[in-house]
């Protein structure tokens, strides 16, 4: 490929994605109105209630003063009850009450004419009945009398979001093979390329001459592109009991997080060390800072073929992409956190008559533990993503795993519910080490 | 006998893009034990790089330091230093920093805390000792890093603007604290200081020193830091002879200081 087209080929993407977003602009304003009207009842609401003179409401400048700026409780609240009820309107949810619902495909029983030209200028009208039922549910075919003259009454069972064919020359006298054909349905003119909508389907003709039905789809999520929120947390429920493919959930978890917890104390083990060796000694600087400034920049998830290619996808491979993907964050942390230890500290210590061990274990260490936790929680989450990517592209038990068996037999919420429990456990993680590190470093940034 | 001979000191260095820096030349002094000695000068004078090397951390390029006989040639628990700020351990609590000397040579808690305690209310630190440093005002850091010091029982104590960063109050209560313990003590001190007031009132010994290169220029003996021994420091400063002596070095300060702009001014 010359690269002109590579560049007319880009061109063309680009303009597609700009097209996109044109598209994606109205709902995007449409949200920012929603997020301005909440504020505004919100602050009609707050009115009402007093909330007292703190010192930040007596601030006359708020706008441009950071301090000023803390993250409204109500507002979180709001967006996250938002999401849900967004989620619930598209996907039909039971835990909505109907009018929150946004038009969903067309359901229940529905019939239109057709009417039948024989090939020799007669014309014969005929009924259809349909039935449009639920994906999981057996539609039951409307029972109809058969009618008169040559074109004879139909019924169809649809299932929702999908379409049929009508053969309805197949009870008629009048067959296509001797020249009939279909002219009119609802009494309005068909032909191919011009259909009829017949209130609750689009009727239009085929090649064939048959008719295609296809009952209108509303603007619902179908359930396998986006299941119902109660349909994920009953899924969560009867995995959780009773597993997904044969492996319970607890394995698939406990497995993630295994693989994550000694990857990362592997590489915060050998790589805590590294980082003091480098911030303590010119040789080992030069020695490892060449190494360390190559492997940082790659992505742990680039190493996943190499990785599979020397330690195959067993644990081992896993265990060791998580190791490298933590030891360049620790070691980097390490080396930080023992070169912003203040000379003077250093110096205070010495001639209080400290030797270099007693330094390194009263000065130097927990003075770059701080930087060593932000490191950790960098790390922790680095590993977090890698792992679910890890087991993405092969592994036998895991989260990420159980998304992509998932999602290749259409279970989105499994995937959807995978997701969630993904992030709900990459945040704890966070949060878990923040706590830790309040716990443990009470001195960070204080110094 | 402790005490310090600083034997024709000097002290250069290169600069990495090349030419080199005198910072001191033939620096010749001979510190009495239990002298308080305040060591004034403007900017680049050379005075924190001369306590650095009497502390141990800089080697001189000429001369020697001895300390009772003992040449210096490392830093050492027998020369105890202040710094200005931020040389407390945060991750330890008030009594744990004091007691800091001490626990690196291996002294029992149960030997070393009656000493601790006792610097702990010299300071009047006593009921703060188990908060943590970063919890403490300046002034009371300060105190600490005293108390840290003294724990030590160092024979010469360095002091680099150890209350250059507090403000005019507690500076000037942290001013009797030092001497007080220093009657108290009966230790040597040096202390670097940018006040020419604080080197009038704390300096038993007074020297004023001048840049490029960093040499001594003049010396006082005063009597102010006797007279301010548990005496309110406001009325040490009306004695006659403190405002002439005040005039005289901030004179002689301003003179080098304008000689310093000059030359900056000629060469660009």
């Amino acid at each position: 490929m010359d690269s002109e087209s590579v560049f007319t080929e880009l061109a063309h993407e680009t303009i597609n994605i700009v097209l996109s977003i044109a598209k994606v602009l109205p709902f995007l304003a449409a949200l920012i109105v929603i997020i301005l009207a909440c504020q505004a009842i919100w602050h009609m609401v707050r009115k009402g209630v007093s909330v007292g003179d703190s010192y930040n409401s007596l601030k006359t400048v708020t706008f441009g003063d950071e301090s000023t700026v803390v993250s409204n409780k109500s507002a979180s609240v709001i967006s996250v009850l938002l999401i849900f009820v967004l989620w619930g309107s598209f996907t039909g949810s039971k835990l909505l009450p109907e009018f929150l619902h946004v038009p969903g495909p067309f359901m229940g029983s529905g019939e239109f004419t057709y009417t039948s030209d024989n090939g020799a200028g007669d014309t014969d009208k005929a009924t259809v009945s349909i039935q449009v039922h639920a994906a999981g549910e057996k539609g039951k075919k409307p029972t109809v009398a058969s009618g008169d003259g040559f074109a004879l009454n139909d019924a169809l069972v649809i299932q929702a979001y999908r379409s049929k064919l009508l053969a309805w020359d197949k009870n008629d006298t009048a067959k296509r093979k001797t020249g009939a054909k279909i002219i009119k349905v609802n009494d309005q003119t068909i032909s191919k390329g011009n259909p009829v909508d017949v209130g609750f389907a689009r009727v239009a003709l085929t090649d064939k001459g048959t008719l295609n039905l296809v009952p209108h789809k509303g603007v619902q999520m179908e359930n396998i592109y986006l299941p119902a929120p109660e349909q994920v947390w009953e899924r969560l429920i009867t995995i959780s009991k009773e597993g997904y493919q044969n492996v319970t959930l607890g394995q698939h978890l406990g497995l993630s997080l295994w693989r994550v917890v000694i990857g990362f104390l592997i590489g915060a083990l050998v790589g805590i060390p590294l980082g003091y060796a480098m911030g303590l000694s010119n040789w080992f600087r030069g020695w490892f800072d060449p190494i360390v400034e190559f492997m940082r920049p790659v992505p742990p998830l680039a190493l996943i073929p190499l990785v599979i290619i020397w330690a195959g996808i067993g644990e081992e491979g896993k265990v060791v992409l998580l190791f490298l993907a933590a030891l360049w964050i620790m070691a980097i942390a390490a080396r930080s956190g023992v070169s912003g230890v203040r000379i003077t500290k250093i110096h205070a210590a010495y001639s209080l008559g400290a030797s270099k061990l007693q330094i390194l274990l009263h000065v130097i260490i927990p003075n770059s533990l701080p930087e060593i936790f932000t490191g950790a929680r960098v790390a922790m989450g680095v590993c977090w993503g890698t792992v679910v990517a890890a087991e993405l592209v092969a592994a036998e038990k895991g989260l990420g795993k159980m998304i992509v068996a998932a999602s290749k037999f259409q279970n989105t919420d499994v995937v959807i519910m995978g997701i969630v429990l993904i992030g709900l456990i990459g945040f704890a993680i966070d949060v878990g080490i923040r706590v830790l590190e309040k716990y443990l470093v009470p001195w960070k940034g204080k110094g | 006998m402790s005490d310090l001979h600083i034997d024709n000191i000097s002290m250069r260095f290169d600069l990495p893009g090349g030419g080199s820096v005198q910072a001191l030349k033939n620096i010749n002094l001979d510190i009495k034990s239990g002298q308080l000695l305040s060591v004034l000068g403007p900017s680049g004078c050379g005075k924190t790089t001369l306590l650095n090397i009497i502390a141990g951390f800089l080697a001189p390029t000429d001369g020697e330091i001895h300390l009772e006989g003992k040449a210096i040639n490392g830093p050492g628990p027998e020369r105890g230093m202040v710094f200005q700020q931020g040389a407390l351990f945060e991750w330890m609590s008030v009594r744990k920093n004091v007691s800091f000397g001490p626990d690196m040579k291996g002294v029992p808690k149960s030997e070393s805390a009656p000493e601790v305690d006792r610097l702990l209310d010299l300071v009047g630190l006593q009921e703060f000792k188990d908060k943590a440093v970063y919890e403490l005002s300046g002034g009371m850091q300060q105190r600490v890093a005293l108390a840290r010091c003294l724990a030590n029982d160092p024979d010469v104590i360095l002091m680099d603007e150890p209350l250059g960063a507090l403000d005019a109050l507690t500076r000037e209560k942290m001013q009797s604290l030092v001497l007080d313990l220093w009657k108290e003590t009966g230790k040597t001190i040096i202390l670097i200081t940018h006040s020419v007031e604080e080197a009038l009132l704390l300096g038993e010994r007074l020297l004023v020193m001048a840049p490029r290169p960093g040499r001594v220029h003049k010396e006082y003996f005063l009597p102010f830091a006797d007279l301010g021994v548990g005496a309110d420091l406001r009325e040490v400063k009306k004695h006659p002879d403190y405002a002439v002596k005040r005039e005289e070095i901030l004179a002689m300060i301003w003179e080098m200081e304008e000689e310093i702009m000059g030359r900056t001014e000629e060469a660009s």
